[in-house]
C-alpha cells in the first residue's frame, strides 16, 4: 500500500563554491523507507561529503516513522561532522518538522536555489 | 433545543502498515465536504494516519486477522474521528519528544505519533474499553468561525 521510496544522489556546487551532495527522495517516507533514506545516506563517502541537501520535492507522505529515519540520518551526519539542510517540503511538513524540532539541526528552505544560495 | 445533525462514515482497515492512508484519504474527503481549510485538512490527515498506525502496530500488533475501525462523525461545526483497535489501550501517555535527547542518543528517534496527534487536532483522548479487549482514540477537529 505504501508507495515505494526512491532516492538518488546528485553532486552540485553552491554559488559560494562548496561541493554539495543532494539526496533526492520520491514517494512515501515511512517505516519501509529505511534503505532509501538511511541506506542512501550511509553509502555516501563520509570523508568527502560535508554538505548534504535533502530534496523532498517529490514526497507526498511522511509519517512519524519516516521522520524518525530523518532524525537518525541527522544523528549520523552530526556524528560525522556533516551539515544537513532540506528543501521542497510542503507547508504542512515544514510545520511538522518545526514542531518536532528538526529545524534546530537541519535548515529548511523552500527550494533548491534558496538552499544552495545559503550554503 | 435544536436537533444537531451528524453524518457518519465508517471504514475498516486491515492491520497492515500502509492502509492508514485509506483512512487518511477518507477523512480528508469528509473534511473537504464539510468546508475545512486545506491546512486543517493536512493536520487532520497526519493525525488520522498516526492514530491508525498506532492502532495497527501497537493495538492490533500487526495481526492481520484483526481490523482497525475508523468512524468519522461529521457534525455541524466539527468532525470527530474514532480509531478503534483490539488492544488494551495505553497505561500512560509517553513523554513529549525532545529533539536534543534524540540527537544525543538519550531517547528513541521514534515515538512522535501521539505528540503529533495532540498537536494537530483540537481534542484528542485515548480510551480503554471496559472489557479490556478494545480501545480507541477520539480526535476532534473544529471548523473555524470564518470557514463554517
Amino acid at each position: 500500500m505504501q508507495t515505494e521510496t526512491k532516492s538518488h544522489v546528485d553532486q552540485l556546487t553552491s554559488p559560494a563554491g562548496h561541493a554539495v551532495t543532494v539526496l533526492r527522495f520520491e514517494g512515501d517516507i515511512a517505516s519501509t523507507s529505511r534503505d532509501a533514506v538511511l541506506g542512501a545516506y550511509q553509502a555516501l563517502p563520509k570523508s568527502t561529503v560535508k554538505l548534504i541537501l535533502l530534496d523532498f520535492t517529490k514526497v507526498d507522505y511522511i509519517n512519524s516513522s519516516g521522520i524518525a529515519l530523518v532524525i537518525q540520518l541527522l544523528i549520523e551526519a552530526s556524528n560525522s561532522g556533516q551539515k544537513v539542510y532540506a528543501f521542497g517540503l510542503s507547508a504542512h511538513f515544514v510545520k511538522v518538522f518545526t514542531m518536532v524540532g528538526i529545524t534546530k539541526y537541519a535548515g529548511l528552505y523552500p527550494g533548491q536555489a534558496e538552499a544552495l544560495a545559503a550554503l | 433545543m435544536s436537533e444537531r445533525k451528524t453524518t457518519n462514515v465508517e471504514v475498516r482497515l486491515p492491520s497492515r502498515m500502509g492502509f492508514e492512508k485509506v483512512a487518511m484519504s477518507t477523512a480528508a474527503s469528509v473534511a473537504k465536504l464539510m468546508g475545512f481549510r486545506e491546512d486543517r485538512i493536512e493536520d487532520l490527515k497526519t493525525a488520522v494516519a498516526e492514530a491508525c498506525i498506532n492502532a495497527i502496530e501497537h493495538g492490533n500488533r500487526l495481526n492481520e486477522k484483526l481490523s482497525v475501525g475508523v468512524v468519522l462523525s461529521a457534525g455541524e461545526d466539527s468532525l470527530e474521528v474514532k480509531v478503534i483497535d483490539d488492544g488494551t489501550g495505553m497505561k500512560k501517555q509517553p513523554a513529549k519528544p525532545d529533539i536534543d535527547r534524540k540527537m544525543h542518543g538519550e531517547e528513541d528517534p521514534r515515538g512522535m505519533g501521539m505528540f503529533l496527534i495532540q498537536a494537530l487536532v483540537d481534542e484528542a483522548e485515548w480510551v480503554s474499553g471496559s472489557d479490556g479487549r478494545s480501545s480507541y482514540v477520539r480526535l476532534v477537529i473544529r471548523l473555524d468561525k470564518e470557514q463554517a
